[in-house]
């Protein structure tokens, strides 16, 4: 049950206002996924609190109904 | 602590300086994430406790809830998470590995 490029995006949009986030599908297949994410609150904290933040907006479909996403986060 | 699995987790990232929770074995990784985390740590030469969450279900699950975190693999130096896959190969390119390792004074691999 794979989750498509625009799923993610609107859940980390609703997640962290003012994002901008960029999604490859990495296989074609819609389930192995490289997001780029660039947000206002990520400023000031660490690599692992940034993916957090992005894990938590995906809501427990991260390593569930969303298997690969390779995850680059950036402060803006 | 009472849940035995957090027990078992942070008895192994107590008792090694450094573990990689993955699939598959460090000889044999079975996910393209953890291939990559090996191949890091290879580089930065050194000793490693690879713990194959795919042999224990209990591990599998417990360790996402203990580092609240979602995906494996996961590494653990000096009992303190560092990150997945994601984040070793930035803090690699950056050379932050290199200098967390030295300055944990972790032992090169044999």
């Amino acid at each position: 049950m794979p989750m498509a490029a625009a799923d993610i995006e609107a859940a980390i949009l609703a997640a962290l206002p003012g994002a901008t986030v960029e999604i490859t599908d990495l296989a074609g297949d819609g389930d192995h996924y490289a997001a780029v994410v660039t947000a206002p609150q990520f400023t000031g904290l660490s690599r692992v609190a940034q993916q957090r933040l992005v894990y938590n907006a995906l809501g427990g479909r991260m390593g569930g109904a969303l298997h690969a996403l390779k995850l680059t986060t950036v402060a803006a | 602590m009472t849940n035995p699995v957090h027990e078992r987790i942070a008895d192994l990232v107590n008792s090694n300086d450094v573990v990689l929770f993955m699939k598959g074995t460090p000889f044999f990784p079975q996910c393209g994430f953890s291939s990559t985390a090996i191949a890091i740590l290879e580089r930065l030469n050194v000793a490693f406790e690879g713990v194959d969450v795919l042999a224990d279900q209990e591990i599998r699950q417990g360790i996402k809830e203990y580092s609240d975190w979602p995906t494996i693999p996961q590494l653990y130096i000096k009992g303190e998470f560092v990150g997945g896959s994601d984040i070793m190969m930035e803090m690699f390119q950056a050379g932050e590995l290199h200098t967390l390792v030295a300055e944990a004074g972790i032992k090169p691999a044999a």
